[in-house]
């Protein structure tokens, strides 16, 4: 019943065994106990469990662990580079774009792929590129505003300007 | 005291762990050899269950076992309600954990089964063989309190309470009023959906016959007892630990029956047990808020005095009563009066049992039903009278001497200047130049509406005479020997951001830095007994016991200081994180206890002036606490140790209130109201921590705009429950609201030394008739006076064509 699978997860290698009807969300969180993504509706709804997959934006909650077989998964995890904060985890931190902070590691991996599409997106680009995550405390807008000092950390970075997200 | 901390927007210390995803919520609290639950639920309404067989389920692969309604009728008490015997003749079902012969809700559990992995026991859920015989289902509140089959036979009808409560003589106001209007008001049920769904994690050591048991709480020690109760677990064995909680907005301020069931499994079974609810299950079995249908009659006179109020209402409150379901509704009679003088005012509540899932307290619990109700019929009244909103407000609010101010509901609330934010609003929104807009708006014929609703609210809750199970909340504090504060609070926050304000408060008085102080929470075992964070109570009143227990610390800390300084009977005072003499010498001459010397102009006064002796002789509170602890030199007969406790216990609520205006502009296409401007002014007395506060608005506005224009539970005519996961029941997006135009007024409150009053409750108590008023302004023209939530574009698309 079993099938092998090789998934990348935040840079490394992982070789499982595990039953073909298993989650993205639950071989993250069981088989290597990246508890980070989180489930919060089970129908691609909410957001919670949004992670990076070759890249793009997923749920993790509705794609089988098998369709990763052989493919890169980002989780929240992985994010921080080498102990530092990115950007995006800076903006939500600086602004108080979180408070239960359930849905926020689903809400910064969304931001980061507004701001790679994007790198200057305006505040209806940044609600619209939101529409995939709820959350449910923070009404948002100090989520759009912290998605705004990431884009302006980046850029500046980019620009050789120095560190100055605010 | 130094004021570095409160105040000031200081980022959350709590952040770092959650937005790198290593914070740990129940489910990612791994224990090894865990086995799982999966609850098999009624699909039914209303049915009585004639036969269950679990043989199949039992010897399914990887299945421990399988339990069911007799397994544990005599094991586990019933599920608690702690209004019984606060209202009257409250008739009080017999709420099972899993249900035997009877069920009365879809969603219901009816047996768990335990295997060694989730899938496994979600598949042999599917095993369970129920035989239902299908009863009458009783959906509408209305009809179910008219008569029709009654859901529990032994009643005879479906009422479960009624009750009337207030002051004056309405019948008599009423008639004497120069106007009458009368309106029907439906309050639509509403799902909480905290991004968490519930969850626990039960551990049963045999050895140590000691219980371990996460969930996803708000009331760990509330729970622990009544958990203890219905298990059998003395209370002293049971550790109840409330680890991350993913929101709760009221939801997880309950005993539920899946807590107790994990709880008495992982006793049998001596393994640690875990359920993680779905969001199905979420929306189907954790309480749901709101859910009242009533009829408002408001008297008036021609000049806008609003000389009466009466709700008549129907309380839908679902099939049982979870902790608080029949109390909700007597919340809204207490703040029927809003912001506004009426002398007489009169609620007549009728609980209505249902087949539905329970009502309870969903943020602002029976507070945003009462601001609704009152906001709307100041509208009422300005239609009627062809006023403007803004003057039937002025005219009816309490002017700010009139403070305390007593209410036709007996309320005193404690401080207020409502007309000051409601100016500050107006300003902020150029009102009249709003107004002169929508004139232009409407004579080019585009659809313009502009709402104000100025609330008020009931915090801090609140004095223990008007609580069920306590009103006071408890703190520790303690300095280590290294100069680091603990701090042990009873408010279990769920992103309220506790960690930080009370951390804010505790550095300002000790006069430390706030990296020196931790606040610990939500385990039982750790933190002395504690009522929980709801009903924006937590830093008024958990706060307030915080600030006392410093207070009392500071006390032994100084009676250490003076004995280590050898100051005599002048002793040592505190500045800045440092006891010394010369502090107590400024400070008693700054109170004018020292005469004050006459001097040649331009001389200091001596009190004022460092004296040689004892220059430099100082020492910070950080270095008392290791004396304290050495213990080696400390006052004669001193306990060692530095550790203070207390227990506060509020003398009244405390009223926050404000103003907000909505401007919206609708599509006459589509229906869809679209925001143009959202401007509020919150007065929460005090504040801690701006940036904490204005989170909190923010996010109970758009939980307002949920409710005033999207979410609503719908059951069909069959009790099934139509808007079952989030595909269908909608929560707020980002894209679906405006950027927020904040500003505050303050007006401390008398009632707790910090002049906190709360804000957790006031968006979703504010600003639902702000937006309901500014849709129904902007239809005006099309002869509308009210429209029931949720508008949607298609009942405003629907009023456009007629």
């Amino acid at each position: 019943m079993k099938r092998a699978v090789s998934i990348t997860v935040n840079g490394k290698t992982e070789q499982r065994e595990i039953e073909p009807r298993m989650l993205l969300v639950h071989y993250l969180r069981e088989e290597l106990g990246l508890t980070g993504t989180h489930v919060g509706c089970e129908t691609s709804i909410c957001g919670a469990c949004t992670v990076l997959l070759d890249g793009q934006s997923v749920k993790s909650c509705t794609l089988f662990a098998i369709q990763a077989d052989g493919a890169s998964v980002t989780t929240i995890e992985g994010i921080a580079a080498n102990g530092q904060l990115h950007p995006v985890q800076e903006g939500f931190w600086e602004q108080h774009g979180l408070q239960c902070g359930y849905c926020t590691p689903g809400m910064v991996i969304a931001a980061c792929q507004i701001l790679e599409r994007n790198p200057d997106p305006s505040e209806d680009d940044i609600r619209h590129g939101l529409e995939g995550n709820l959350c449910r405390c923070t009404g948002y807008q100090h989520i759009v505003d912290a998605v705004q000092y990431a884009a302006r950390k980046i850029r500046s970075q980019a620009s050789g300007v120095g560190s100055q997200g605010a | 005291m130094a004021n570095k901390y409160v105040g000031e927007r200081v980022k959350r210390t709590e952040d770092p762990r959650l937005i790198r995803g290593l914070a740990h919520y129940v489910d990612d609290v791994k224990l090894p050899d865990t086995l799982h639950v999966v609850f098999l639920r009624s699909m039914y309404a209303h049915a009585r269950i004639t036969s269950i067989d679990v043989t199949e389920a039992a010897h399914a692969p990887g299945v421990i076992a399988v339990y069911t309604g007799n397994d544990v009728a005599e094991k586990v008490g019933p599920v608690p309600c702690a209004s019984a015997g606060a209202i009257p003749d409250l008739k009080v079902p017999d709420y099972r954990v899993l249900a035997k012969e009877h069920v009365v809700f879809v969603g219901q559990p009816i047996a768990a089964v335990v295997a060694t992995d989730r899938y496994a026991a979600r598949d042999a859920v599917d095993l369970i063989m129920v035989d239902y015989e299908e009863l009458p289902v009783v959906v509408d509140v209305e009809k179910a309190a008219e008569g029709g089959p009654a859901i529990y036979e032994e009643y005879g009808d479906n009422i479960a309470y009624r009750l009337t409560a207030g002051e004056g003589d309405v019948d008599a106001a009423l008639a004497s009023s120069e106007r009458v209007i009368k309106q029907r008001i439906v309050h639509q049920r509403l799902a909480p959906i905290a991004m968490e769904p519930r969850g626990v994690l039960a551990r049963y050591l045999p050895g140590e016959q000691e219980m371990t048991l996460w969930t996803s709480t708000q009331i760990p020690h509330l729970l622990r007892t009544q958990l203890a109760l219905m298990i059998g677990i003395p209370e002293n064995k049971l550790r109840v630990i409330a680890p991350e909680v993913g929101g709760g907005f009221g939801s997880k301020l309950n005993v539920y029956a899946e807590e107790a069931l994990l709880g008495w499994i992982s006793m049998q079974l001596g393994k640690p047990i875990k359920w993680i609810e779905t969001r199905r299950e979420n929306i189907q079995a954790t309480i749901h808020g709101r859910g009242q249908v009533g009829h408002l009659e408001v008297g008036c006179n021609n000049d806008g005095a609003i000389t009466a109020l009466r709700w008549n209402v129907f309380a839908d409150l679902g099939a049982y009563h979870q902790l608080l379901t029949p109390a909700i509704p007597t919340l809204t009679g207490l703040m029927l009066s809003g912001s506004y003088k009426i002398p007489a005012i009169q609620i007549n509540i009728t609980g209505v049992f249902t087949n539905k899932m329970s009502t309870d307290a969903y943020r602002g619990a029976g507070r945003p039903e009462a601001t609704y109700i009152v906001e709307r019929a100041a509208d009422l009244v300005a239609a009627e009278l062809g006023m403007d909103p803004v003057e039937v407000r002025r005219k009816n609010f309490p002017k700010p001497d009139e403070f305390p101010f007593k209410t036709a509901t007996g309320l005193f609330y404690d401080s207020g200047n409502y007309e000051a934010a409601l100016a500050r609003a107006l300003e902020m929104a150029d009102y009249q130049k709003l107004r002169e807009e929508q004139k232009r708006a409407r004579a080019e014929g585009r659809i313009m509406g502009i709402g104000v609703s100025s609330y008020v609210e009931i915090c801090a809750l609140g004095p223990s005479q008007a609580m069920p199970a306590g009103g006071w909340e408890s703190a520790t504090v303690r300095i280590e020997p290294t100069g680091k504060v603990t701090v042990l609070t009873g408010a279990s926050p769920h992103g309220q951001g506790q960690e930080t304000s009370f951390a804010q408060i505790v550095a300002d008085q000790l006069g430390i830095p706030l990296e020196d102080v931790t606040v610990i929470h939500g385990d039982t075992s750790i933190v002395q007994y504690g009522i929980g964070t709801f009903g924006s109570r937590a830093t008024a009143v958990g706060g307030t016991a915080v600030y006392y227990a410093v207070e009392k610390l500071k006390e032994k800390a100084g009676q250490i200081a003076a004995h280590l300084l050898g100051a005599g009977a002048e002793g040592v005072a505190f500045r800045e994180g440092k006891f010394s003499k010369e502090a107590a010498r400024a400070a008693s001459a700054a109170a004018g206890e020292v005469p004050e010397p006459v001097l040649p102009a331009g001389q200091a006064p001596a009190g004022a002036l460092p004296e040689p002796e004892i220059e430099g002789k100082s020492i910070s509170i950080q270095e008392v606490a290791l004396a304290a602890h050495i213990a080696r030199d400390l006052p004669a007969g001193m306990e060692p140790g530095l550790s203070a406790s207390h227990f506060f216990e509020p003398t009244n609520f405390t009223f926050p209130f404000g103003t907000h205006i909505v401007v919206v502009e609708i599509d006459r296409d589509t229906g869809e109201a679209k925001f143009l401007r959202y401007v509020a002014v919150d007065d929460c007395g005090k504040v801690v921590n701006p940036l904490l506060v204005e989170g909190q608005v923010h996010g109970g506005i758009v939980q307002a705009m949920g409710q005033a224009m999207y979410e609503e539970v719908i059951y069909d005519d069959q009790g099934q429950l139509v808007t079952g996961t989030l595909m269908d029941y909608a929560v707020p997006k980002a894209a679906m609201s405006p950027r927020f135009e904040l500003d505050r007024t303050e007006t401390p409150t008398p009632v707790n030394p910090l002049g906190v009053k709360g804000v957790g409750e006031a968006g979703t108590i504010g600003a639902t008739p702000a937006i309901v008023n500014a849709i129904v302004d902007a239809l005006a023209p099309f002869g509308v006076r009210h429209i029931d939530m949720p508008i949607k574009p298609e009942t405003i698309w629907r009023i456009i064509k007629q």
